[in-house]
């Protein structure tokens, strides 16, 4: 038995049958860390000492017999939630030293879970980008070919999962931030409906779109995280009181009655690459040989997503990242004369050049004379945006559609020209604009070699549906117990 | 769709950065570029179409006024650049 290899349920019934110890299982994870993280770059912070310890605790509870589904996995987490005594940089200068006084939600739920926290994942500098290149601190490459990128912005995370340098992770989701790198990196991953999992201590950055959940190995495993994670929290306001399900009720056998909808205007988009393409259609007849009934429908405003997106996430993102001003915490430049020289230089020192062109950008479209025709019209065309999707739910259960237009871009390809890297995003910006649930399943490979995900989106609180298909496409196909030669 | 240097160094001002004279032309041209993309949404007619700001509906989420834990004065300096007497530290306000 290879330990890093484990999903988190065998490790799970190796852990309670007494077979393996969690301190085993970490100290497996950490060596794997030291054998191919200098390949990778997943981790930005490493926590050995801190995690065995957690395990020595872990192994007590199993001892005792109070073990949950958790307790004793080794996890990592995105570098944008706030650990408390463990630095927490968002893969930005402006944040070096930060050392957060509090714990983010999750991580609370996480540590009573008696989880054990590895260590802090790259990421896109405060999760603007879809590639982890826009790290102001190191680069993260592709498990599958490390001359291309894991995705982004959570490409630590999904890199991490997939090279087995923790079994399972937490990424954070505001334009397609976790499906897209779970795609590229041939793992599962889930944005959990808007309001489903308290983002307290998740640094913002566009506040009406982000949105914290899992990437895992298995179906499976996403949904005990998702059991461990969601839940109504009165410290964010944006949180939604509504019981919490036992997601593991939906992985159960077959799809008879379930309406899957295929939104044509999806699959008719340039620059579909043709592997995605088939592999996603090939996905579509196997989910339908399961017992799925297959409708055609519609989302006429796809095209508009990119433009809507890239209007309200800069506005958004120039409002929560003034708070980042040398004052607080983090960077500050030395010896300026006055306040507002100190200001300027240190967030053009500490904000890397796509940070700085998001805050620009925000700071244009919500400048005087400009509001109504960039924030006002994009927030107008998102209304428009959630009712395609309502209507698309009156007809089927779940959506199926790519995640990304192609398989991992090679490294550098797109750093050059911002709108055509925007521009890949197309088939995961919507979810967010309507708060609605997405999860990206392993569905195939390219000739190269890279992976392929399937998206499948569902209605609000609906997160039971996806892993209910999820669930069943895994367990009809070979593609996720594909490793990474590393 | 034009953005000119004067637009970029305004926003710029507005937004608390300082850009170098070397980007100026950069950011003007790709900000320019993305913002004709944006222009698109001129396309639809959203008269009388209400405005989404938050996807899920739930508005209002009150609570008791009761006093709680909050953070200790000396946690929340804890990270400051600089500090003293209990307070930031910042350099001159007015000149």
């Amino acid at each position: 038995m290879t330990l890093h290899q484990l999903t988190i349920q065998q490790a799970h019934a190796h852990l309670t049958a007494k077979e393996i110890t969690s301190v085993e299982l970490t100290q497996a994870v950490l060596d794997r860390i030291s054998a191919v993280d200098s390949r990778i770059g997943a981790y930005i912070t490493v926590n050995a000492e801190s995690a065995l310890k957690t395990a020595e605790h872990a192994d007590k509870a199993i001892a005792a017999g109070n073990a949950g589904p958790l307790t004793g996995i080794p996890l990592a987490v995105k570098d944008l939630i706030c650990t408390r005594g463990v630095r927490t940089t968002c893969a930005s200068k402006i944040l070096s030293g930060f050392i957060p006084p509090y714990n983010a939600a999750v991580i609370d739920k996480l540590n009573a879970c008696q989880a054990v926290i590895i260590g802090k994942a790259n990421m896109d500098e405060f999760a603007m980008g879809s590639s982890t290149e826009n790290s102001g601190l190191q680069t993260t490459y592709n498990p599958w070919d490390t001359t291309c990128i894991p995705g982004g912005s959570s490409g630590g995370s999904a890199a991490a999962v997939a090279a087995d340098m923790c079994l399972a992770s937490l990424g954070s989701d505001t334009g397609g931030s976790i499906r897209q790198p779970a795609s590229h990196c041939g793992v599962v991953g889930l944005k959990p409906t808007y309001g489903r999992v308290s983002r307290f201590g998740l640094v913002a950055f566009a506040s009406s779109l982000d949105q914290i959940g899992p990437f895992t190995k298995s179906v499976g495993d996403c949904a005990l995280m998702m059991n461990a994670l969601c839940g109504h929290d009165p410290k964010d306001s944006t949180s939604v009181p509504r019981d919490v399900p036992d997601y593991t009720r939906a992985l159960k056998d077959g799809l008879k009655g379930m309406k899957v909808g295929l939104p044509r205007e999806y699959y008719a988009t340039d620059g579909l690459d043709p592997s995605v393409k088939t592999a996603v259609e090939t996905a579509v007849k196997v989910i339908e040989s399961l017992g799925a009934e297959r409708v055609d429908v519609s989302l006429p405003h796809t095209e508009y997503a990119v433009p809507v997106y890239y209007v309200i996430a800069p506005c958004e993102a120039s409002s929560n990242l003034a708070r980042y001003d040398g004052v607080k915490y983090g960077f500050r430049v030395k010896d300026s004369d006055d306040l507002m020289e100190m200001y300027r230089q240190t967030r053009s020192v500490g904000f890397g050049p796509e940070v700085q062109r998001r805050i620009l950008l925000g700071t244009y479209a919500l400048s005087a004379g400009y509001y109504d025709a960039y924030y006002g019209k994009a927030s107008q065309v998102r209304t428009l945006i959630i009712r395609d999707y309502k209507k698309a739910y009156d007809q089927c259960d779940v959506l199926l559609t790519p995640v990304a237009p192609t398989p991992a871009f090679k490294i550098g390809e797109k750093t050059d020209d911002p709108l055509t890297m925007y521009l890949s995003d197309i088939y995961t910006l919507s979810a967010n604009l309507a708060g609605v649930p997405g999860l990206s399943v392993p569905c195939g490979f390219s000739p190269e070699g890279l992976p392929i995900g399937l998206q499948i989106l569902g209605p609000h609180f609906e997160e039971e549906k996806i892993l209910h298909v999820a669930y069943n496409f895994e367990q009809a196909t070979p593609f996720h117990k594909q490793k990474p030669a590393l | 769709m034009t953005i000119s240097k004067q637009d970029v160094l305004h926003v710029a001002r507005l937004a608390r950065l300082e850009i170098d004279e070397a980007k100026v032309n950069t950011f003007a041209g790709q900000l320019a570029k993305i913002l004709e993309h944006v222009d698109m949404l001129n396309q639809i007619d959203t008269e009388g179409v209400k405005p989404t700001s938050h996807a899920i509906d739930l508005t209002n989420a009150f609570r008791d006024d009761e006093p709680a834990a909050h953070l200790e004065n000396e946690k929340a300096l804890a990270n400051a650049p600089a500090k003293e007497d209990g307070a930031f530290i910042v350099p001159k306000v007015v000149g």
